[in-house]
């Protein structure tokens, strides 16, 4: 049924890509042999064109030590027009991570996130086609990471300090542009008995002249007090404000 | 026909007589103590991670033989290793075992107590709480990574609390240091008539360090301290808790340039804004690059302390 336009979009981007590049994108086959990805992509891109383009990295070691903080990092900087990002694992009992909206920033998120079980990490693109574009990576690891108590479960201290923000931003140097936030947040899965679902929804970062940077929305799979790294381009005060499901409120300023 | 079915036969009995052997191999931890000291004796392990063909045996174990009992020092990975400890310590001496001590409470330390369940097993009284509290878990994951070599694993916790200053045992006078930074707590051992110092996993040779329980400004501390009692007259040998045995403070050296380098370069790259994936992308210094682990215990290490790096660059409260 979708195959027509997914034809379309192959051919019209194969048209586009340097000859190298152009055979690696796939309407069907998951390069990563997932027996999970037809679920995925009827849960997770309904009725999407999807291909898979090597375009979209999905960067995170093959083994992960601590399921608990996988580091993942998502770079569509290679692709042009880039609207929407969505990151998934096809093993992981929730499984949408985050969904990030690069507007003035570079499509290009540094996170960490619970792995249940070894999965394929993965991130649509979204580009102003609407084709979404599909990278990914396996993770190999013991597990356990969404059905273990997040280390605030086991102290009261975080309370006092929910949605406080330490954040950096790098004007100079090899990582000009780069910005830092980490967010004090237990991010509870809701997958352990008696806690319930306790995470940050939704992180807006917005410059001094009022332009959105990017918009994320996150969900209960990104890992307890979340560090983002991320890339903007230009210089100035950063605004960060956002909210977690209870709504509570986070609020915090990055000088340049 | 009988030929045929003669060698078919044949084909047989070698294959089982050939997984027979296997069986018995993958039993065998193969443990040859060598004497590193007069009356002391070190079981060195392999400087591999643990795995289904090593069984868990990347641990150098030890035992001192008194006038009258001997002194186990860590009892290895397993049930299977501490019985065969056990039995290679009976065809050195036939004195009893006196007591044996867990250095730290890393699983490949202690996870043999089970085979000397009828003696005294003696460690600092941080390490009994933790093997309490974290040994069970431990004793899972030995059990996901070395297999059936674990099997009849439980965990036993020591039974009496150990404290720095002289222990007389066995008709020997031990020096007990009591350090931390590896993990919460390290036993050291001096043994004063053989001049061995039994350094735990402080101190790591040829192999690099592991970290998941490291406070490294502690732990270079307690490397200050070692390197001391090397320049003591009476010191001979040193131990290390993984890798071969020294006459000198090398190894506590090239421990010691490891955790440097890696606080450094967590610091350094938190500095210069680095996220995680980068960090680990970063290559190893050409003097670390061919040292065994190097590279595995690299990409554990960032993720036990690079956290504390970024925290810090970030200005986060700890």
């Amino acid at each position: 049924m979708l195959n027509f336009p997914l034809t379309i979009a192959a051919i019209a981007l194969t048209a586009l890509m340097p000859p190298g590049e152009a055979f690696a994108l796939q309407e069907a086959g998951d390069p990563l042999g997932s027996a999970r990805w037809g679920d995925m992509q009827k849960q997770v891109l309904p009725g999407a064109t999807v291909i898979f383009d090597p375009r979209v990295k999905v960067i995170a070691p093959s083994v992960a030590e601590n399921p608990m903080q996988v580091p993942v990092t998502i770079d569509a900087t290679a692709l042009p027009g880039v609207q929407e990002v969505l990151v998934f694992a096809d093993f992981n009992p929730i499984l949408q991570v985050l969904r990030f909206f690069p507007e003035e920033a570079k499509p290009f998120l540094g996170f960490r996130l619970k792995l249940q079980q070894s999965s394929p990490v993965r991130a649509a693109v979204r580009t102003a086609d609407g084709v979404w574009h599909v990278g990914g990576t396996w993770v190999n690891t013991t597990g356990g990471g969404c059905t273990a108590p997040s280390a605030a479960a086991a102290s009261p201290e975080w309370q006092k300090r929910l949605n406080e923000v330490s954040a950096r931003q790098w004007s100079e140097g090899p990582n000009a542009g780069r910005i830092r936030l980490r967010i004090v947040h237990p991010m509870d899965t809701g997958l352990i008995a008696g806690t319930p679902a306790f995470h940050l929804e939704e992180i807006n970062l917005t410059d001094s002249a009022g332009r959105r940077l990017m918009r994320l929305q996150t969900f209960e799979p990104v890992a307890e007090n979340p560090v983002f790294t991320l890339q903007r381009q230009g210089g100035g005060d950063i605004e960060i404000s956002g909210r977690d499901n209870n709504g509570n409120l986070l609020k915090a300023r990055i000088a340049p | 026909m009988s030929g045929h079915l003669g060698r078919f036969l044949g084909v047989l009995l070698a294959g089982a007589a050939l997984a027979l052997s296997l069986r018995v191999a993958a039993d065998d931890y193969r443990l040859r103590p060598q004497q590193i000291a007069p009356d002391v004796y070190a079981v060195i392990g392999a400087t591999e991670d643990f795995d289904t063909r090593n069984g868990g045996n990347i641990v150098n174990s030890a035992f001192i033989v008194g006038s009258d009992g001997v002194v186990v020092i860590d009892s290895g990975p397993s049930l299977r290793y501490g019985q065969q400890l056990r039995q290679a310590i009976a065809r050195v001496t036939d004195k009893p075992v006196a007591l044996v001590i867990n250095t730290h409470h890393h699983p490949d330390h202690f996870l043999g107590n089970q085979a000397f369940a009828d003696v005294a097993i003696g460690a600092l009284a941080e390490t009994r709480t933790a093997i309490g509290t974290e040994g069970n878990a431990f004793a899972e994951n030995l059990y996901r990574m070395s297999g059936s070599w674990m099997k009849g694993t439980e965990v036993l916790a020591p039974n009496r609390t150990l404290s720095a200053g002289a222990l007389a045992v066995a008709g020997r006078r031990l020096r007990l240091l009591a350090f931390d930074g590896h993990t919460g707590a390290d036993l050291a051992i001096f043994d004063e008539a053989s001049g061995v110092l039994f350094a735990g996993d402080l101190v790591f040779n040829q192999r690099a360090p592991t970290t998941p329980h490291a406070d490294i400004a502690h732990w270079l501390q307690s490397l200050t301290a070692l390197e001391k009692i090397t320049g003591e007259r009476g010191f001979r040998v040193l131990l290390p808790g993984h890798g071969q045995p020294a006459s000198d403070a090398a190894p506590i050296r090239q421990t010691r340039a490891w955790l440097e380098w890696l606080a450094a370069r967590m610091n350094e790259a938190a500095r210069a804004g680095l996220e995680t994936n980068e960090v680990l992308a970063l290559p190893l210094p050409p003097q670390f690059a061919n040292m065994p682990m190097a590279v595995e215990e690299y990409r554990r290490s960032v993720g036990h302390l690079f956290p504390a790096a970024e925290n810090a660059a970030l200005g986060a409260a700890q």
